[in-house]
């Protein structure tokens, strides 16, 4: 997996690329997301758009980081969701947890 | 019982370096049954999580004990037997992941994933460990 790193409007947007499975896929989305909130960072936009292929230590790490950036005071949303992982994202119910989005610009004027 | 069409048999140690590659080959057959995307992606998954479980869960990634993926395609379907060297688990003790109070739990989901994503999912336990047979039909 690949993710790079932008800053919109005081958002930090992960744009994830790839794979995001049990190894190294969910170790550096944690590493990443861990970076971000010690940086300061309370907002942030996990960009899905390029992820092909999740698994359930994947969907795991979505909601661990979901639950770690939300006990520092901060929000974590999801955007652009390939059709395969927003069903997976339904068949497990995540769908009711996550703030999904699916427009770059509504998600980063959502954030409080 | 149906004759099989093709076959293949992969053994490997209890590494998570070896799951792609069961992964893969899972695909490879899925491909060869003409299945769509949207199935040969479900296999992959079901096959992957097996997989993990496997190792993780039955062999305790102990390294002198090994996992195999056993492959066979019929007319009928794909059959994918996960086995490891380990104690076995009881899938019924598996928490609920849409139970309300484990949702933001961050494992558990596997086995689930197996049940949504295949026809039928199977655990047996024998004399040297544990098998997992997940089963997707061709019609």
């Amino acid at each position: 997996m690949e993710i790079k790193i932008r800053q919109v409007n005081g958002v930090t947007v992960l744009d994830l690329s790839g794979r995001i499975t049990l190894g190294d896929g969910t170790g550096q989305l944690r590493s990443a997301m861990q970076d971000a909130l010690a940086a300061g960072s309370k907002k942030i936009l996990l960009n899905l758009q390029d992820v092909t292929y999740i698994d359930s230590a994947g969907l795991g790490e979505l909601v661990s980081g979901y639950t770690t950036v939300k006990n520092a005071g901060g929000e974590l949303k999801l955007l652009n969701l390939s059709k395969k992982v927003k069903d997976l994202l339904v068949i497990t119910k995540l769908l009711t947890v996550f703030d999904i989005k699916d427009d770059e610009t509504a998600a980063i004027a959502s954030f409080s | 019982m149906e004759a099989t069409i093709h076959h293949a048999l992969l053994t490997l140690a209890s590494s998570l370096e070896g799951v792609d590659a069961v992964e893969q080959l899972a695909r490879s057959f899925a491909l060869l049954a003409g299945f769509d995307e949207h199935v040969v992606s479900d296999i992959a998954l079901a096959t992957r999580e097996a997989t993990v479980n496997a190792i993780i869960h039955g062999n305790q990634q102990h390294p002198g004990k090994a996992i195999s993926a056993e492959l066979d395609l019929t007319a009928e379907e794909l059959v994918i037997r996960i086995t490891d060297q380990g104690e076995g688990f009881q899938p019924e003790e598996v928490p609920d992941p849409l139970h309300e109070d484990n949702l933001l739990r961050s494992s558990g989901r596997g086995v689930f994933l197996m049940r949504q994503t295949m026809d039928d999912v199977h655990f047996s336990k024998h004399n040297t460990g544990s098998t997992i047979t997940l089963r997707k039909h061709r019609t």
